[in-house]
């Protein structure tokens, strides 16, 4: 049952060849047994699963059930979930039970969808190796000696392991395109205001944005139109109809004009990776698809402008963790200021206080202007890159990120090293735009992924073309060695 | 970009993170190291360019002014470090 895509799942339930209870339990029984190995879950809700999996069955029985009610999948540990640890994989919150749902979680619960329990992720979704959480780095299935990307490592290993047939995941400068790529499966990060953010920890508030990870583009169409949808709790959420993605799945693409950026194949991209990627363009071209050659002449800025954007954000969100109200606290705080500085010390991983410090740097008398002021005109530059971009092409592609996945520690003592991981997908956040990661090759039997930016609310479409690809191809199919 | 201890100091202090002696070189190397990468900014040409601080340029939405939760004062301070007859407590502030 774990090799059916969720498309199939949700066929194989509403015929009854299984049950939403045997599923779930087939799923909590791998996690059990082969978790250990990938470190991908770190908190297993067996007992709510198998509750909300019966509950699920009588809807099943009853007729009328939603399309994904009964299917099992796992929540990014930065989702609130009732009455369910939610850490962000920090030591922060390794106490914090929340006392409500996320909306994404309330989502899936009305869908009738069942969860098997969190993933791991880098600490407050900072990191691009998953190496920063408080409950030690993810392992790639693909390649044990390697990271799985970041943030939502423990999501995309998960899926790749079979361990969970779909995930959520967040997205704030690649977090979901870029694990999916290193593990071999597919993620969308959908329009900025597209998922509600109301409930999900935040990192950077005018950056970050949930999406669906799944093997399949057909299985993250299902999972995002279960997702999306607008918010009255989420001040930034969009109020935009939210089209029904499978619907539009088989359409051609045909006549598809497709933008391939010239800065996205510079130097610095491995040569096998960028060997996979055009092979991808190729088999597009081959259905009908047009390539053009674009310019995007501001995204070398991108990277430098996240690390202001982003860190500042950063800084201001999560002011409010100081041991008062919720989460970790100091032993014997002498005053209040020791409280806070040494609650937020021990508290804190060593990445996540770099961006804390960052941020209040460029956010300091006298700096604002030259720092936070900048970086947004900067930003407003790299948007107009899209805009102008768009009005040639359909969609953009090019490599999800530089290389296949690295080795645990690779990047070393210089934190620029991992910031250059995202310099394919950062563009993308700042602008607000939607970007997925499909598989397209293997480079030393590690998977790479191609890109797909779209425009505005051009989700159906991205999907659309991600399910062409991947019914003339077979990479979304490869499973790691080991895996049965 | 250099910058000197005392300013980590006092950034520091801003962001309420106790850094402590042994570590305190290490971070100001790399945040030196950060700082010189956004820096890269400043070389660019941004005269007239309108600052961007939503994708959609929307603005925020307004709503009336009616109670639309419940108080839940319990289940909130359930995951409270410290408290006491509904307050949070922390170290003695005032003498």
């Amino acid at each position: 049952m774990h090799n059916l895509t969720i498309a199939e799942l949700v066929k194989g339930l509403q015929s009854k060849e299984f049950s939403s209870t045997e599923l779930t339990q087939h799923f909590l029984d791998r996690i059990l047994s082969l978790n250990p190995a990938y470190n991908a879950v770190i908190t297993i809700t067996a007992e709510n699963a198998l509750k909300a999996a019966a509950v699920a069955d009588k809807r099943l029985a009853a007729g009328n059930a939603p399309a994904l009610c009964g299917v099992p999948i796992l929540h990014k540990d930065i989702f609130c979930t009732r009455d369910v640890r939610t850490s962000c994989g920090s030591k922060m919150l390794d106490n914090f039970i929340p006392p409500y749902n996320a909306t994404v979680v309330e989502n899936f619960e009305r869908d009738g969808v069942v969860v098997l329990g969190k993933t791991n992720m880098d600490e407050f979704a900072m990191g691009s190796s998953n190496e920063t959480s408080f409950y030690g780095a993810v392992i790639n299935p693909w390649a044990a000696d390697c990271v799985p990307g970041g943030s939502s490592g423990g999501s995309a290993a998960a899926i790749a392991a079979r361990l969970a047939p779909g995930a959520t995941a967040t997205d704030t400068g690649g977090s979901i395109r870029q694990p999916a790529a290193l593990c071999g499966i597919t993620g969308l990060k959908p329009t900025y205001g597209r998922v509600s953010r109301w409930g999900m920890i935040a990192f950077a508030s005018s950056l970050d944005q949930g999406g669906p990870m799944a093997r399949t583009a057909e299985d993250c169409a299902l999972l995002l139109h279960s997702m999306a949808g607008f918010d009255e709790k989420d001040s930034t959420c969009i109020d935009h109809e939210v089209p029904d993605y499978s619907a539009t799945l088989g359409n051609s693409i045909s006549g598809l004009r497709i933008g391939v950026p010239k800065e996205y194949f510079s130097e610095g991209l491995d040569v096998g990776t960028e060997q996979a990627v055009r092979v991808a363009l190729a088999a597009l071209e081959a259905q009908g698809a047009e390539l053009i050659e674009i310019s995007l002449p501001n995204t070398g800025l991108s990277v430098p402008a996240y690390y202001v954007i982003a860190p500042a954000e950063a800084s201001a969100n999560l002011s409010r963790f100081d041991g008062v109200k919720y989460g970790y606290r100091c032993e014997d705080p002498k005053d209040l200021q020791d409280l806070y500085s040494r609650t937020r010390a021990e508290g804190f991983g060593e990445e996540v206080q770099r961006r804390i410090l960052i941020g209040t740097y460029c956010l300091s008398a006298g700096y604002y202007d030259a720092y936070y002021g900048k970086a947004q005109q900067v930003r407003q530059l790299i948007k107009q890159d899209f805009t102008s971009a768009f009005k040639e092409i359909d969609v953009i592609m090019g490599p999800t990120c530089p290389s296949p996945a690295f080795k645990f520690g690779s990047k070393g003592d210089d934190p620029v090293a991992m910031y250059l991981e995202d310099i394919y997908t950062i563009a993308t956040n700042l602008a607000g735009l939607p970007g997925m990661s499909v598989p397209c090759g293997m480079v030393d039997d590690k998977p790479v992924g191609l890109q797909i930016i779209g425009n505005y609310f051009d989700e159906a479409l991205m999907l659309n073309i991600a399910h062409q690809y991947q019914q003339t191809t077979d990479w979304h199919n490869a499973v790691p060695k080991g895996i049965l | 970009m250099h910058i000197e201890r005392h300013e980590i100091e006092k950034l520091a202090t801003l962001a309420r993170i106790a850094i402590n002696e042994d570590t305190i070189s290490d971070v100001t190397a790399r945040l030196g190291s950060v700082l010189d990468l956004v820096d890269q900014l400043q070389a660019i040409d941004t005269d007239g360019v309108a600052p961007m601080s939503h994708p959609m340029q929307s603005t925020q939405r307004l709503r009336e002014d009616e109670v639309t939760e419940l108080n839940q004062r319990e289940a909130f301070q359930a995951v409270a470090p410290d408290i006491e007859q509904g307050l949070f407590l922390v170290p003695k502030v005032i003498e």
